[in-house]
């Protein structure tokens, strides 16, 4: 395998909100690298989307380091900022009063883009997933499944090296869903970016990612186990599948990995 | 439920309503129920419009107030829509300004004649004050309100796509989300506008109120009903000048 180059990392990462001794995660250390797609995997509310957070720089971990930046100069795209990072929300949170055009353009204002460039590369992003007719809509007039797609849109238009998705999915219906699924899985197979995708949804998690993190226990939470996944071990009747399936479910009950796979951590602190 | 009733029907109901209204009241004169010393007979009204508009009073009047209403309503929609926003954004400016706003509140508009004729004297910016504080309260509420009403996720988004910072957060997110209740005060603010030009010319500065005030001291009651319907006149046609702004600026409201 040849040398990974890594996009973003945490070091031993605690959370408490407030800055106090009651830490929602404790000991995190995670490290993705470029190309991955990763599902953090666990139960509701047990602190997916606060580590996806910190990922983002929008919070500040108690303790332990985040590595990376969300924002730097780039050299390559002629000296303008860029944004590194960018987020998929679950209710898709577009703007009601923007276009949908104006919010997949919203991640590129105060770049110092012309007017020009800004509608390409948005109208290039509303391409990848479908909505280039959709442009001039009003998002109130569009279902759940389009809204989310142009919220993966403003987030793809950005050109991050790590697109954080919370649970983008979880809203929607099952019919919807898995086409999002798919359409995921080919935008990420066309432009390799790095994902890193928050889920509770076991199956969700092993069709699309190649690395499954789970986390789970706590208060604090912290990373009770990973498995890795190749792109032949996807399919759900398989018998792998379901190993996997019932070792991903172990884990985040905090039990002992009944597969003994070698990426076992010992959830006590 | 109500029931509904057509666009035209509606226009038709509303007309209807004031031939009733008029003809009642002409009727009413004509016959002696209301003494005509007390109220002035609608068709009196005409003339004494052609009076008014002969002498060019009507015309200076309109031309007076409007000056004194338009730079009342802008200073005070501008300052009270601004410090509302201020407000709803920033805690420690709540905090600090909410004792004096609950002091000062209550105050009406006339109440600060005195001070409007010490302070400016018997003129444009006298009657501007008077204005300018009564639509002030009234943006102000509007955009506080407004403003902490905007749902706390969007700007969570506006800081996860770098517009994170006070004038991030106050041009990308603020401004658009409350706009539906900044233009609601703003045209409450308008209507509240008009009934304070009254107020504000008052104490004679020269202007629709003055002349109304000039009148009804001479008794002349025609005429002081003649400048209350150009008054409402004036108001319709701001309100409705106003609409096109309002449908503008929220066109992506359903």
């Amino acid at each position: 395998m040849s040398e990974k180059h890594c996009v973003a990392s945490l070091d031993n990462v605690g959370l408490s909100h407030d800055g106090g001794a009651n830490f929602v995660l404790r000991n995190v250390s995670l490290t993705l690298e470029q190309g991955e797609f990763v599902a953090l995997l666990g139960p509701s509310g047990v602190g997916k989307s606060t580590l996806l957070r910190v990922f983002m720089g929008l919070m500040q971990p108690t303790e332990g380091t985040v590595g990376g930046s969300a924002c730097t100069t780039d050299a390559e795209e002629t000296g303008t900022k860029r944004r590194r990072r960018a987020l998929v929300f679950q209710d898709a949170r577009l703007m009601p009063w923007r276009s949908v055009l104006k919010n997949v353009e919203f991640g590129l204002e105060g770049l110092g883009l012309t007017c020009e460039e800004k509608r390409a590369r948005a109208m290039d992003a509303l391409k990848l997933v479908g909505l280039e007719e959709a442009a001039d809509r009003w998002p109130r007039r569009m279902s759940g499944g389009q809204r989310q797609r142009v919220g993966v849109a403003r987030a793809f238009t950005v050109n991050p090296d790590l697109l954080l998705m919370d649970e983008p999915f979880g809203a929607l219906d099952p019919i919807t869903r898995s086409s999002l699924q798919e359409e995921l899985q080919r935008i990420w197979q066309q432009t390799h970016k790095t994902v890193l995708f928050v889920t509770h949804d076991i199956e969700e998690a092993l069709r699309l990612a190649t690395r499954v993190v789970v986390l789970a226990g706590g208060p604090p939470a912290g990373i009770t186990g990973e498995i890795a996944i190749t792109m032949d071990e996807r399919n759900p009747e398989s018998t792998v599948f379901r190993t996997y399936a019932a070792r991903l479910r172990a884990m985040i009950a905090g039990e002992k990995d009944p597969g003994g796979a070698p990426y076992w951590r010992s959830a006590e602190i | 439920m109500r029931d509904k009733v057509s666009f035209s029907t509606k226009w038709a109901l509303g007309l209807t309503g004031l031939i009733v209204f008029f003809g009642g009241w002409e009727a009413a004169v004509r016959t002696g129920l209301l003494p005509s010393g007390m109220v002035p007979a609608p068709s009196s009204l005409g003339p004494a419009w052609l009076d008014e508009v002969r002498g060019g009073f009507w015309q200076q009047a309109i031309l007076d107030s409007l000056h004194h209403y338009l730079l009342g309503l802008l200073i005070g929609s501008v300052l009270g829509a601004g410090l509302g926003i201020l407000c709803g954004m920033v805690a420690v400016v709540d905090g600090l300004l909410e004792g004096i706003v609950r002091l000062l509140r209550p105050v009406p508009g006339l109440a600060w004649v005195p001070f409007a004729i010490l302070w400016f004297g018997l003129n444009t910016s006298g009657a501007t004050f008077v204005i300018a504080i009564s639509v002030f309260w009234i943006n102000f509420y509007a955009a506080h309100s407004a403003v902490r009403g905007v749902d706390p996720e969007l700007y969570e988004l506006a800081a996860a796509f770098g517009h994170g910072s006070f004038f991030g957060r106050l041009f990308k997110v603020v401004l658009p989300a409350a706009s539906p209740g900044l233009m609601s005060g703003l045209r409450t603010g308008l209507g509240q506008g008009w009934m304070s030009v009254v107020a504000a010319e008052l104490f004679g500065v020269p202007g629709i109120g003055a002349r109304m005030m000039q009148a009804s001291s001479l008794l002349a009651t025609d005429v002081v009903v003649v400048y209350m319907l150009t008054m409402a006149l004036l108001y319709a046609v701001t309100d409705f000048l106003f609409g096109f702004v309002r449908t503008r600026v929220l066109r992506w409201q359903p």
